[in-house]
């Protein structure tokens, strides 16, 4: 179509809405429109990380990029619906307020500092095997093995994958740590 | 009874029944003209609005408010999905409601109603409206008599989508136009800001933006629709409070709960918005309401603020001919 | 369950459609109580004596389903005589030793047996006499020692008896007295219970942390087991009792538990004891009878999972390489050990007890004085920034230059930046698909401990010569551990499939198990998780299973996976009736097929497959083939539903009564006031407040809960800094009654100012006619609601309610009262600064408070481990605590 015989007041005079109030005034913006998940690269299946029902989610992903979460109507518990907090999924995931960089402060410093991922990784590795060895109880005072320390403790899992939990039960076990707790209990 | 047996199970029947967009096509409708365009009966406005018969058939949403839980899914679903801002973190005292009102980046918003009734009678013992007042102390005495029970009444509002839209009407622009599904949208790209449609809306719902100064409502998710795809608030809505599809098994759908609510006894429940003969010809989205609109917010009895144009019209036209005639003749008469 | 659940909810409105009666419970009208046909508000601490006047309610009018409380649960058993009751004791049941309970004398006649959850520990039982018990414990071919029962239910000390007696007090007067419900609304629920119950249908109980945080939580869940089970509610569609959990994987993280008292799969983590071998391990933890009965298989499966080749029959597996426990290690404890110095590092991940945790200021005084910290978090939450904005720094106690601690903030992945399963509240598995890369520092926390590992490990490795011959020793658990996981992409993110695979386990070939009846503890097998075995069965993430629901039956096994054994349903085979026929054919789910001579139905069968109904085991039988053909609760030691619990239990067989350990009235129904076996910590930054007729009581008149909303989560950490749920719930607040306003010039919207002996914060006011005051025992009672998920930091700020908690916990499970405190209200906001603790040392001076208050005896002899006392093993299972 020749690119005047889309001016609206052609279209209006010429065509079936002379009041000029529907496909007359239509804009070509309008005409492409289309759900944005259209353009998606890849639908990825999760599931909702706020409560325990196990909404299924679907994640529409382009250049990337998270362009929108919605539930997964497959859900035989959740059939495609979704709370709020399940709703703004795409918002926590990419929230320009999330943090981004490792922050660290000193001892009795009054700001934060920049660290590099693999130093601080390096750093915890370190105050780990110190505190485990300043702390290490081989055997209470009559003899009985607790081969443990106390000095370090950990909280946190509720949110976490089961691999992750599983990852440091495991580790923390081995290095004797037993003060390991989550959200369960409190 | 085999437990892999995998046969269809009904509640996802009524599910895609209910939720999915599965679009008939419209039966070929006479074009309606003349006075009749802006106010009355309107079978499809689509094809009013010079779209051709194969146009797709009139959708919309029937939103029940008395399996709503209030958990404003539909409000956070329709900004993730329409990319809204947030619009103010104010407490309002209006109950759980801290959205006040539909306006620009606020598409969908859900009402919060505490009443007291009388369990015996279902009706309310206070007015119940929303407002920022405290509520007044029980009246109960220390046996139990004249106990009342709480009622929470919850309300998913969004625009209507009216029949005969005034928004659209009066439009200077063309920005706001009747699409091919008989919704109303804004194309923002057209829309100069002129803020015509606000004053005109029965219900309060369109609004300007304040930071970009455009007019903006609910699309009923024009671009998902168009793929085919169910409205993100519909999409999102838990308990089927929200329900969208073809206006016209939504309307049949709405009497039979309500059927099914009065014979539960639930004699105060009624249809809102559903009726073709009301003051905007019927909304593309109506409601059922447990209440008087009034007590959500809604107004009782809304007319399309265009009704009269026509009339109007003449009256100015005659008036501005009597101007010019009597205009005319004085420079005439200076003739002489 | 609209308010904190609401896509769960959806299965409740859809029952209501078909015709369910929805009844809610709760101190405050919340959304629920909007969709309810009936709502029940009671006095927030009241629940045991509500459920028990329902369980008083069946027995008298002779409403239980006889033929499967006979069959399926304890009630016939016989207790041993020397128990005695709260109702002979005043309030303790026998055992009682000033602060805690021994619990011999509730066991069962004639033989003991071990519970499936709970305080297994069974050593002074089973190993404490001589090398001959020890020598029998650990295992041959001994005939079994039976409990003596009595199926008329008619002996005086049958459980059925007991239970009679014990609740028989638990009338609808006294309901009316303890919880403020009137007598037609307790009759009107007690009566569609019994109605809804029996062959042709089913109730069902949802809970959460309503019911869990409390000084007597474990209890409130018995009660409600004891309804569920003398209705036949339990194993049954459309019945049990279902925890409503806050958190995508909290249920995940108990089965294979960041808990301290755990190991996977529910095995108990041990506890010292000299010379403590596999052997003994087991036989102090495992039970006669019932899948526990081969926790070793479980046991050896886990140890060769962590230590593979090094792991050994001669060297006990490496049973020596688990530390051991010595009393109570939860957070609580945890963090008066931070605050005296005892515990140097910390690792919060995905957790905020900055605001998060009861008495929040007591949380960040621990984090203070901490030597490093490590915060893992999508946000920059409090716990993370005490030392630069906490109150504490805002109000001048203390500043930056004073806090010593060296603080690690390590950006985490979502959801949709990594591989993993949740295990939701059903306790089925979902994976969810990596949909993209995490940006800049962001990694999953499987990559951080992976790589922490890692670290560790060469570290270690590369000093050792430098190490003597101890830190060898003690580094070896960690140099054999098995870590070899592969990796993917640029960085280097360890697979979680493979982990979940090793979770899963394999068999002798390396090939994956399909489940956990496979296990052996000969060591040819390894499995992470026994529970879990099954996930990964043929190689199959079973997890990642989508079979559109539409096209499944109602049970969908085709989605995800739930443990065990992919069973939608636990302990289903009482779904049939003894001789294996489904109840009813509308309650039809599992049933004995006698011409393939196999169970079969709808679910998987939580039954020995092809064990016949009339299956009588012999007397040398143990472990699964112990139990009888109709015995469906086949984890429990005697294969039956448990009306009283001989085991397993810190403060009782049997739910009583007993007032918060802040609360406003006294308890009419025995001069003990408290349970007398919770667990207290007197220090200065948790005092505790008088209660009923103590002196100094009537300065916290008022009784306060914390709640939720659906707009927020747990502390806020995932929603108070999203724009779209702030603006939502955009301010903390406080929920009050009309009444309420009135009495105390509370203006709504205006400010208030809420007081405990803990602190104070401040709120908005809404006067709401949801919240109403109740009469209990004969007086007003104001109770106010009060949202926790507030903290200084986000988009929308708040005070935290922890701030008013004080920490006093459930014996059991170490969880914390948060759901029944007494508190102050009054008009306008808190002062700031160092009038602050002015404030609330008034009122603690003004209340008399001592470090003896809240306690129950007068004298300090009262104070129960306050010094670090250790107390011996382990907790339950079932928790379902998810929020404060």
């Amino acid at each position: 179509m020749r690119e005047w015989l889309r001016w609206p007041v052609l279209r209006q005079l010429l065509g079936s809405d002379p009041l000029g109030r529907g496909q007359a005034a239509r804009s070509a913006a309008t005409d492409r429109e289309h759900a944005r998940t259209e353009d998606a690269d890849a639908v990825v299946g999760s599931v909702c990380p706020y409560c325990a029902v196990g909404c299924a989610q679907r994640v529409f992903v382009r250049d990337g990029a998270v362009t929108q979460i919605e539930g997964d109507p497959d859900s035989p518990v959740s059939r495609g619906r979704l709370c709020p907090k399940g709703s703004a999924s795409r918002s926590l995931v990419t929230s320009p307020d999330r943090q981004r960089r490792v922050a660290y402060r000193r001892p009795y410093g009054t700001e934060w500092e920049e660290l590099d991922l693999d130093t601080a990784v390096d750093m915890i590795a370190d105050r780990v095997i110190r505190t485990r060895d300043e702390t290490w109880q081989e055997t209470d005072s009559d003899g009985t093995r607790l081969r443990r320390t106390m000095g370090i403790a950990s909280l946190g899992g509720a949110t976490l994958d089961n691999e992750e939990n599983y990852l440091m039960k495991k580790l923390y076990t081995a290095l004797g740590a037993i003060q390991i707790e989550n959200q369960a209990r409190i | 009874m085999s437990p892999d047996a995998s046969s269809e199970h009904p509640l996802f029947g009524l599910e895609r029944s209910m939720r999915t967009g599965a679009h008939g096509r419209a039966e070929p409708e006479e074009v309606t003209g003349g006075v009749n365009r802006l106010s009355g009966p309107l079978a499809d406005p689509s094809s009013e609005a010079g779209y051709p018969a194969s146009h797709p058939e009139r959708v919309g949403f029937f939103t029940d408010t008395s399996v709503c839980i209030g958990c404003k899914a539909c409000e956070v679903a329709c900004k993730e999905w329409n990319l809204l801002d947030e619009d103010g973190l104010d407490l309002t005292g209006m109950s759980y409601d801290n959205t006040i009102d539909l306006g620009a980046t606020t598409w969908r918003h859900v009402a919060f109603v505490e009443q007291r009734i009388d369990p015996s009678t279902r009706s309310r013992v206070d007015l119940g409206m929303p407002g920022v007042g405290a509520p007044q102390e029980s009246t109960e005495g220390a046996d139990g008599a004249g106990a009342t029970e709480v009622r929470w009444l919850m309300s998913s509002d969004v625009c209507k989508h009216c029949t005969h839209a005034a928004c659209l009407d009066v439009c200077p622009t063309g920005a706001l136009i009747r699409t091919e599904h008989g919704t109303v949208v804004v194309q923002d790209e057209v829309c100069n800001g002129c803020g015509y449609c606000v004053p005109a809306c029965p219900y309060g719902v369109i609004d300007i933006h304040p930071r970009n100064g455009g007019a903006f409502k609910c699309t009923l998710c024009q671009d998902r629709l168009g793929s085919g795809l169910a409205p993100a608030c519909a999409t999102a809505c838990p308990t089927e409070s929200i329900q969208y599809g073809p206006l016209d098994q939504l309307r049949q759908r709405a009497e039979q709960r309500l059927d099914q609510l009065h014979e539960q006894g639930i004699t105060e429940a009624r249809l809102y918005g559903h009726d073709p003969t009301d003051g905007v010809g019927g909304d593309g989205a109506f409601f059922l309401l447990l209440d008087e609109p009034e007590v959500y917010g809604l107004p009782p009895d809304p007319v399309v603020t265009t009704r009269d144009l026509p009339a109007m019209a003449a009256y100015a036209l005659a008036a501005a001919t009597t101007a010019a005639v009597t205009i005319a003749s004085c420079f005439l008469g200076g003739r002489r | 369950m609209a308010e904190a659940h609401p896509v769960g909810f959806q299965w409740v409105m859809e029952a209501k459609r078909r015709g369910a009666k929805i009844i809610h419970v709760d101190p405050r009208f919340t959304r629920t109580s909007a969709m309810a046909d009936t709502f029940v508000p009671l006095r927030a601490g009241s629940d045991i004596a509500f459920l028990g006047g329902l369980i008083n309610h069946v027995l008298r009018g002779g409403h239980h389903f006889h033929e499967y409380v006979v069959n399926y649960t304890n009630a016939a058993t016989i207790v041993d005589e020397s128990f005695a009751d709260t109702e002979d004791l005043d309030g303790v049941f026998s055992g009682f030793t000033g602060d805690a309970y021994d619990p011999a004398s509730w066991s069962y006649q004639g033989s003991r047996v071990n519970p499936a959850a709970g305080e297994r520990d069974q050593w002074n039982d089973v190993l404490g006499a001589s090398e001959h018990d020890r020598a029998a414990a650990a295992g041959g071919s001994t005939p079994r020692a039976e409990p003596e029962t009595d199926p008329s239910l008619t002996h005086p000390r049958c459980v059925f008896q007991i239970l009679k007696r014990h609740f028989a007090r638990y009338t609808p007067e006294l309901v009316e007295q303890l919880c403020g419900i009137e007598r037609w609304r307790f009759h009107e629920v007690a009566e569609a219970l019994v109605a809804n119950s029996g062959r042709q249908r089913t109730t069902a109980f949802a809970y959460a942390v309503g019911w869990t945080h409390h000084t007597v939580g474990v209890q409130y869940i018995r009660a409600a087991s004891i309804l569920q089970l003398l209705l036949g509610n339990i194993g049954r569609p459309g019945g049990g009792i279902l925890a409503l959990r806050g958190h995508a994987s909290i249920q995940g993280s108990t089965d294979i538990p960041t808990l301290f008292d755990l190991l996977p799969g529910y095995i108990p983590m041990p506890s010292a004891h000299p010379d403590l071998s596999l052997d003994d391990f087991v036989a102090t933890n495992a039970a006669d009878k019932g899948y526990w009965a081969n926790m070793r298989d479980y046991v050896v499966s886990l140890l060769k999972a962590w230590w593979g080749e090094y792991a050994t029959a001669e060297n006990d597996f490496r049973f020596d390489h688990l530390p051991r426990l010595t009393g109570d290690h939860g957070s609580f404890r945890t963090v008066i050990d931070q605050i005296e110095g005892r515990v140097r590092g910390y690792f919060v991940i995905g957790e905020n007890p900055a605001v998060g945790t009861a008495n929040a200021h007591q949380q960040r005084m621990g984090l203070a004085n901490l030597d490093w910290l490590v915060v893992r978090d999508l946000n920059m939450i409090e716990t993370a920034t005490f030392w630069k904005d906490g109150p504490e720094v805002d109000d001048g106690e203390t500043s930056p230059t004073e806090i010593g601690t060296e603080v690690f903030f390590l950006p985490a992945a979502a959801h949709t930046e990594k591989d993993g399963t949740f295990t939701n509240t059903q306790r089925m598995l979902q994976w969810h698909h990596k949909a993209v890369e995490p940006a800049d520092d962001q990694r999953s926390d499987l990559w951080f401990f992976y790589h922490l590992g890692l670290r560790i490990k060469s570290k270690l490795a590369a000093r050792r010569l430098e190490r003597d011959a101890d830190q060898r020793e003690r580094d070896r658990p960690v140099l054999e551990l098995t870590w070899d996981y592969p990796t993917e992409g640029a960085i280097e993110e360890p697979s979680a499939d493979a982990v979940l695979r090793e979770i899963n386990g394999t068999d002798a070939n390396g090939r994956a198990l399909s489940s956990y009846t496979l296990l052996r503890s000969d060591g040819s097998t390894r499995s992470g998780c026994w529970i879990y075995c099954g996930v990964y069965a043929e190689e199959v993430n079973r997890a990642a299973r989508r079979e559109p629901g539409q096209r499944q039956s109602w049970v969908a096994p085709g989605w995800g996976w739930a443990w065990p054994a992919n069973r939608r349903i636990l302990y289903n085979r009482a779904a049939a009736d003894p001789a294996g026929r489904p109840w009813s054919e509308r309650k039809a789910h599992v049933w004995w097929d006698e011409r393939q001579q196999r169970w079969t139905g709808h679910d998987v069968p939580d039954f020995e497959a092809t064990k016949p109904p009339d299956y009588e085991p012999a007397a040398e039988a143990r472990g699964p083939e112990a139990l009888r053909g109709t015995d469906p609760f086949v984890m429990q030691g005697d294969g039956l539903g448990w009306l009283y619990a001989p085991a397993g239990l810190r403060d009782g067989p049997l739910p009583t009564h007993y007032e918060p350990q802040e609360s406003p009235l006294s308890n009419t129904l025995h001069t003990t006031q408290r349970n007398p076996a919770r667990q207290l910590y007197h220090r200065p930054e948790n005092r505790y407040q008088p209660s009923g007729a103590e002196p100094g009581a009537e300065v916290f008149p008022y009784v306060f809960t914390t709640f939720r909303l659906t707009e927020h989560h747990t502390a806020g950490g995932m929603s108070r800094w999203l724009p779209h749920l702030a603006e939502l719930a955009p301010a903390m607040f406080f929920e009050v009654s009309p009444e309420l306003a009135a009495e105390r010039a509370l203006r709504h919207l205006g400010w208030a100012t809420v007081i405990t002996a803990r602190g104070a914060i401040e709120g908005r006011v809404l006067v709401t006619q949801r919240i109403r005051p109740l009469r209990s025992n004969g007086r007003t009672l104001h109770q106010i609601g009060i949202p926790w998920h507030w903290g200084p930091n986000g988009l929308t700020t708040g005070d935290a309610a922890n701030e008013l908690l004080g920490v006093a916990l459930d014996p059991t499970v170490h969880i914390m009262e948060t759901k029944a405190g007494t508190c102050d209200i009054r008009p306008g906001r808190r002062p700031r600064g160092p009038e602050l603790n002015r404030l609330v040392a008034t009122y603690r001076a003004r209340a008399g408070i001592t470090e003896h208050t809240g306690g129950d005896a007068p004298t300090p002899d009262g104070e129960k481990r306050d010094d670090g006392t250790p107390d011996s093993g382990t907790t339950t299972a079932e928790g379902g605590g998810d929020e404060s």
